[in-house]
């Protein structure tokens, strides 16, 4: 994942801060400490690319580590899927609006399209994918599959994360609650109710009711 | 229910929008047994889907996850008007950025609306196809355009196509709607409008390209895997040996996604061109502009009604716009439902320079039964009758309102008796609007009436496996429908074993030939073609068996995985036993051959809304849905209620929330996102209860199943339109139903 390739150290340019920014719509949220990092090349048969600052983050990605260099544009849902794999949050929106990308940033839920990675460095990060233990589904994805809380399943990695979430700052959520806990997830398969009968059996089960 | 007297009437009008969820062909005779007399302990039952544990780990592979070597990105630069020339275009500057592979030209002369594909970039990544659209220079003369139906209707108007803007492209008629007024007591005549609504299914459109050799092979977010092969094959003049389409997992459709896309086309070309597979995937942005909508409708409805509540003559004008598409043909309910003598419908297309409509989950079927069942809650009122009464004085057996053909089964009857009970019809205010106070309850209903019918020649394979291992194949794709599922509860059930012990294989235009999922044509083609390739891979094993235990096969009984002679189940023999006896792995092919002609299959179904409306505000909020469907028999009801609410859900949505806004000024829609897009959420689903009438169509296929797809979406916007009524009373008459549109039409009541 290191990009080995990177020297350390030389100031860039403030042309190649623009456009390795891309008009530096993002700027305002990145830190300048990683801007020391030099423009490269790399060359092909068309011709160089142009390759811009990185910063080397590490992030804990479902209790693994993982020590990669990102682009200050980078989302953490672009990382998360184009280099660790990690394809369970989904791009639905691109643009806070739907929750299909939400991940827990330590127990707090995020919308990873809107959260660069940058600002995720050395976090605790749990996807979908870090739920199960050891082949043995979490009890928020055995209920889901018991009272059918999804349909096309596209939305279902964001509303598992958000349940996971909710039931572990209330253990007894009444459907208010509930409601509440989803209200940053869109299901256009409209499976709501299901995913509300399937939150209330995570929590029974989760409390060994 | 189905009369016995045979009428050789043509089944269907021949300019339905829907010809393409009917067959074409005559149905034939059915060869399986007749479905009534099998018993069941898996179908009928709930089951959990068999991939949930890949849908709730994340790893359920969707096209926007296919991730491959080398692969590249592709972008489509999209028109900026509504309306203009491409007077020149120069890609040079674009081709030069490093890192891009390769650009495209893609349209040549005239563009028709805001977001049609001009050209198309692939490069090493998303961020330079991006940079590179911005350095494509296309010079535009731009022309006068029109987005609004309203204005579009004008005489004056720019013309979108050569012809004039409304065209009429549906008329139906029978018997002589002016005497029928005349025979009526009351005649109302109103008028109901519909707003263009967009799918935005969660998961965006997209394809990914590949070449190896001569071969392409396209992983692609769609709802008809052959459609699209034959749709590439046709249009890049290769064989269709030599596509492969494949779509493990889609994140919605809804009616979108069922045909060969510009963009799959442009994916597959960049990737001829780049030797590189290319992946194209739309923004939110896009799929708002171009891959279809609802199209709108202004309904105006006629009808004249007897004292006694026989309906005697109904008429529907509509003016639908669906772009630069053809709008919906939303006469269907009106010609079929109710017993009527005298029917006259017109319906015209105003085309606007906007995206062109696509089929959306029960296309004209949702308009125009918002409209025909609002419509008759007000006749009722005018006898003064109660308006569930006056849909059961007006009962029908026989399709095109009682002067067609018998329907082979019709619940509908208990779809009423048992949703009046559940939802306490009583309770509702007797007369519409009767309740005083800020906060007003109303209790309304709608009915419901679509095909459901599956596809002859659907074909489907079971595969026995030596070591006792079984495979249930079929071209078809599961949309989160459940499709898999009884894919596996099928052969289950018939070879006595778990649904865990069936390997389903589906999505892959390698596998036997299924058609597009929609239309609710997919349960009633696949689950007959799945049933016969298992009943005969049971019967293939019951003679290995009955040799076995010296028995005749006739006396071989099939459960827990195990053969027994029915006369002493201590004799048996396994499962896993009889495959070892295979030398090698056995296909049996199955088939849906089609159902008798002479008989019209439908499904039916009503839903029951108490709502409560906030006189003060205008927000309409729905307190309880019961749903009440007749769909013959139900393969599984874990995942049929789901659809069932899933359907309920999105029906909120339209009567509450959807609708495109267009800017007039500059052509282009304003809420092309998810928040200004409003859909309905958490906070709106309402408390929902879901009956299924148990009826077993007894020829429509071996199962005697329909399908469920679209009922469930068709009755909802009309029972929660009648339950304001029941509030208030008055009909909104458009929707979305927004609070600026209630505290209008409470304005009006009281003017």
């Amino acid at each position: 994942m290191e990009d080995k390739n990177q020297k350390k150290g030389k100031p860039i340019k403030r042309r190649d801060f623009l456009k390795g920014f891309g008009g530096g719509a993002m700027g305002a949220a990145v830190a300048p400490k990683f801007l020391v990092q030099e423009k490269k090349t790399i060359s092909t048969k068309e011709g160089n690319i142009p390759v811009y600052s990185k910063k080397k983050i590490s992030l804990i990605v479902n209790g693994k580590k993982h020590t990669l260099s990102v682009k200050p544009r980078d989302t953490l849902l672009d990382v998360l899927r184009e280099k660790l794999n990690l394809t369970g949050p989904k791009r639905i929106c691109n643009h806070g609006e739907c929750g299909g990308c939400t991940v827990l940033l330590d127990a707090q839920p995020v919308y990873s399209c809107m959260f660069l990675a940058v600002r995720a460095d050395g976090q605790k990060i749990t996807t979908v994918e870090g739920l199960a233990k050891g082949g043995n589904l979490h009890s928020i994805q055995k209920a889901f599959i018991e009272k059918d809380g999804y349909q096309c399943g596209f939305c279902t990695s964001g509303f598992i994360m958000s349940s996971l979430a909710l039931l572990q700052r209330n253990k007894k959520p009444n459907l208010e609650e509930i409601k509440q806990a989803f209200s940053g997830n869109l299901c256009r398969c409209g499976n709501y109710f299901k995913i509300y009968d399937a939150v209330s059996e995570a929590a029974k089960k989760m409390r060994g009711a | 229910m189905a009369e016995k007297k045979f009428n050789k009437k043509k089944e269907s009008s021949p300019l339905s929008y829907h010809e393409e969820y009917r067959d074409k062909k005559t149905p034939q005779p059915q060869k399986t047994p007749s479905p009534e007399k099998e018993r069941f302990t898996l179908i009928s039952g709930y089951t959990p889907r068999i991939d949930g544990e890949r849908i709730v780990t994340g790893k359920a592979p969707f096209t926007h996850d296919i991730n491959l070597r080398g692969l590249l990105y592709g972008k489509i630069l999209r028109s900026p008007h509504a309306c203009a020339q491409i007077i020149s275009m120069d890609l040079t500057k674009a081709k030069n950025l490093p890192g891009v592979k390769a650009v495209l030209q893609l349209k040549k002369e005239k563009v028709q609306y805001v977001g049609e594909q001009v050209a198309a970039v692939a490069a090493v990544n998303e961020f330079i196809a991006e940079k590179a659209l911005k350095m494509i220079e296309v010079e535009y003369k731009t022309l006068p355009f029109v987005v609004t139906e309203e204005e579009a209707m004008k005489k004056d108007s720019p013309r979108v196509h050569e012809n004039s803007n409304v065209q009429k492209f549906s008329d139906y008629s029978r018997g002589d709607v002016e005497k029928g007024y005349q025979e009526a007591h009351a005649v109302l005549e109103k008028t109901f409008k519909t707003e263009i609504e967009i799918h935005h299914p969660t998961e965006t459109h997209g394809s990914v390209a590949k070449w190896e050799g001569d071969r392409l092979v396209v992983w692609d977010s769609t709802q008809a895997i052959h459609n699209v092969r034959n749709g590439l094959a046709k249009a890049l003049n290769i064989p269709q040996s030599q596509v492969k389409v494949i779509k493990k997992y889609m994140g919605g459709g809804f009616g979108s996604k069922l045909g060969l896309n510009d963009y799959t086309m442009a994916a597959a070309k960049l990737a001829k061109i780049t030797h590189n597979p290319v992946k194209i995937i739309l923004s939110r942005k896009e799929n708002s502009l171009t891959v279809g909508n609802r199209p709108s409708s202004i309904q105006t409805l006629k009808g004249g009604v007897k004292k006694d509540g026989t309906i005697t003559s109904l008429s529907l004008i509509n003016y639908t716009s669906g772009g630069i598409g053809r709008g919906d043909r939303c006469s269907e309910p009106m010609i079929d439902i109710y017993r009527c003598p005298h029917i006259k419908v017109n319906e015209y297309t105003v085309y606007t320079h906007t995206g062109p409509s696509r089929p959306t989950r029960a296309p004209g079927h949702v308009q125009g039964t918002f409209a025909l069942e609002s419509f008759l809650d007000e006749l009722a009122a005018e006898i003064d009758m109660d308006p569930l009464e006056l849909r059961k004085k007006n009962y029908t057996t026989k399709n095109e309102g009682g002067t067609g053909i018998p329907y082979s089964s019709k619940g509908l009857d208990q779809c009423y008796q048992i949703g009046a009970q559940k939802i306490g019809w009583h309770r509702r205010n007797k007369i519409p609007g009767q309740s005083n106070g800020r906060f007003r309850k109303g209790i309304g209903m709608g009915t419901q009436i679509w095909w459901g019918v599956g596809r002859p020649e659907t074909l489907a394979d079971v595969m026995l496996h030596p070591d006792g291992s079984v495979e249930a194949i079929c071209g078809t794709q599961d949309l989160g429908t459940g499709t898999r599922t009884y894919m596996a509860v099928i052969p289950a059930d018939t070879l006595g074993l778990k649904p865990q012990d069936i390997t389903v294989k589906i999505g892959n235009t390698s596998y036997p030939w299924c058609g597009a999922s929609g239309g609710s044509t997919t349960t009633p083609s696949v689950a007959p073609a799945i049933r016969d390739a298992a009943v005969k891979a049971r019967d293939y094993l019951k003679k290995m068996a009955a040799e076995k235990l010296e028995i005749d096969s006739k006396n071989i009984g099939v459960a827990d995985r195990k053969f027994f002679n029915q006369n002493n189940p201590n004799q048996s023999i396994t499962f896993k036993e009889l495959t070892e006896d295979l030398s090698r792995e056995k296909v049996f092919h199955g088939e849906y051959v089609g159902r008798p002609s002479g008989y019209a299959y439908n499904t039916f179904g009503a839903h029951f809304a108490e709502v409560e409306v906030d006189t003060q505000t205008g927000k309409i909020k729905v307190i309880k849905v019961i749903a009440v469907h007749e769909i013959g028999r139900v393969m599984n009801k874990q995942t049929a209620e789901s659809q069932v609410v899933g359907g309920i859900t999105q029906g909120v949505s339209t009567a509450l929330f959807e609708g495109r806004v267009m800017d007039p000024s500059i052509g282009t829609v304003l809420n092309p996102n998810l928040i200004d897009y409003k859909l309905a959420t958490s906070y709106d689903s309402p408390e929902i209860e879901i009956h299924f009438v148990d009826i077993v169509d007894p020829r429509i296929n071996n199962l005697g199943t329909k399908g469920l797809g679209e009922p469930p979406r068709i009755p909802i916007a009309a029972a929660i339109s009648n339950a304001v009524y029941n509030a208030v009373g008055i009909h909104v008459k458009e929707t979305p139903m927004t609070p600026d549109k209630v505290l209008q039409t409470l304005k009006e009541k009281e003017a």
